[in-house]
């Protein structure tokens, strides 16, 4: 088998017949870096919430509105948010992640100027929006309009991609648990993303960490916020379903 | 946002306080190249002081071995009231400082 040959000249270990039980990223770390992201006074992804939460209440733009002008008490009016999104955006028809639904507020409501994605500023607001959900189960938006977003998420996510020809299913299904170099393979669940990541040396999201996965596969990444990376996080999400939002999560 | 600073408030005489600190930093090793391939200067946090009513009690050399976002944490004997002082400077020359009242009852 093609596969097989190709998993091993990678060096993937043994997978571990990991099926049933979902298991967040979390789980599969050592005690320190569970003990980072614990401490609220030692996990540095408090730091991006901390200005993400001094962002909600300025105001921006020819609008000179705040977040807190329009959306209140970020604690009531966004608990449960991130864990629902992608979401369907009425205005432009079609699926939207959280990070494009902050970037749209911040453009049309308060009539600023665009935010790049990967911005500071954007992944702090981002983070301290998922913060209102943390602890929260992840909980799909139930519109029926995304189901094909889903599928399409779906497929992506079995489609083997770059030169080592290999799916992200044929790593986060099959060999969850095993070992790729020094890494312990996850389940892939997206439970904590913004999230702080050693690796970055700071915050990012999502769509970043598809870009790594993708990069290592070495297959051409589609790009931060892109319809497939939507695609796949409406996916994911989908899959992870019922897991707690982890706000913010750590990782190697 | 420069740093989170956690220090108890209100303790009684004697307790041994733990002060933790997360300051918002680069660390920039100076080995790292940008994107235009010419090396990014090298800019630590090289010491780091703590001052409790106005005199040192802790102070830390930093290297460049150290990640971005340095997370500190050490203790001090509360014996009277008064300002805790955070104090550090990066190699850009940014000065810092936090000061948070700890009072003993
Ligand atoms: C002028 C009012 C206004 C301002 C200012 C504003 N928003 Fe919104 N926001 C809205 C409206 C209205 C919606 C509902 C979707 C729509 O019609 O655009 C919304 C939707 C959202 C949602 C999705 C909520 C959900 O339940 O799906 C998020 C998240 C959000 N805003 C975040 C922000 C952030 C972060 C800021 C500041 C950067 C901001 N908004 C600024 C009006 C505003
Ligand atoms: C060759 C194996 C491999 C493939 C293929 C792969 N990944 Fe990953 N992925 C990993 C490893 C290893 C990690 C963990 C890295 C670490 O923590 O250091 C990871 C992490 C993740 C995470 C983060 C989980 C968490 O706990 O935060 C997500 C989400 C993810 N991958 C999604 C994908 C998607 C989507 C694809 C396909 C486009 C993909 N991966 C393809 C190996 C792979």
């Amino acid at each position: 088998m093609i596969r097989c040959v190709t998993v091993l000249a990678i060096g993937l270990g043994t997978p571990a017949a990991a099926a049933g039980d979902r298991q967040s990223g979390y789980e599969i770390m050592g005690p320190e870096l569970r003990a980072m992201q614990d401490d609220e006074a030692a996990n540095p992804g408090m730091l991006w919430v901390t200005e993400g939460a001094a962002l909600w209440v300025a105001p921006e733009g020819a609008a000179n509105r705040s977040c807190a002008s329009c959306h209140g008490d970020a604690a009531q009016s966004m608990a449960g948010v991130a864990a629902r999104y992608p979401a369907w955006n009425e205005a432009g028809q079609g699926p939207i992640d959280l990070t494009g639904r902050i970037g749209l507020c911040r453009t049309r409501h308060q009539g600023a100027a665009a935010l790049a994605r990967d911005s500071r500023a954007l992944v702090a607001l981002a983070a301290f929006v998922t913060r209102q959900s943390d602890g929260l189960p992840i909980a799909p938006d139930p519109d029926p309009r995304l189901a094909a977003t889903r599928e399409k998420g779906k497929a992506l996510f079995e489609t083997r991609m770059g030169q080592l020809n290999l799916a992200c299913a044929d790593c986060h299904d099959d060999a969850a648990g095993g070992q790729l170099a020094a890494a312990t393979i996850p389940q892939g669940h997206p439970t904590g993303y913004p999230q702080y990541r050693l690796q970055w040396e700071g915050m990012g999201g999502l769509h970043r960490r598809f870009e790594n996965c993708m990069s290592g596969v070495r297959a051409e990444p589609f790009g931060a916020g892109s319809p497939e990376y939507i695609a796949l996080e409406a996916f994911l999400m989908s899959r992870a379903a019922g897991l707690p939002v982890e706000a913010p999560a750590v990782r190697p | 946002m420069v740093a989170m600073v956690n220090i108890p408030e209100t303790v009684t005489a004697g307790t041994v306080v733990e002060v933790k600190i997360l300051i918002s930093h680069p660390m920039e090793t100076g080995f790292r190249t940008g994107p235009d391939g010419t090396l990014v200067p090298r800019n630590i946090i090289p010491e780091f002081r703590c001052l409790y009513g106005g005199e040192e009690v802790f102070r830390a050399e930093i290297f460049p071995a150290v990640a971005a976002n340095p997370f500190l944490s050490f203790f001090l004997r509360a014996e009277q009231t008064a300002e805790v002082e955070l104090l550090w400077t990066d190699e850009a020359g940014q000065e810092h400082s936090e000061a948070r009242l700890l009072t003993v009852q």
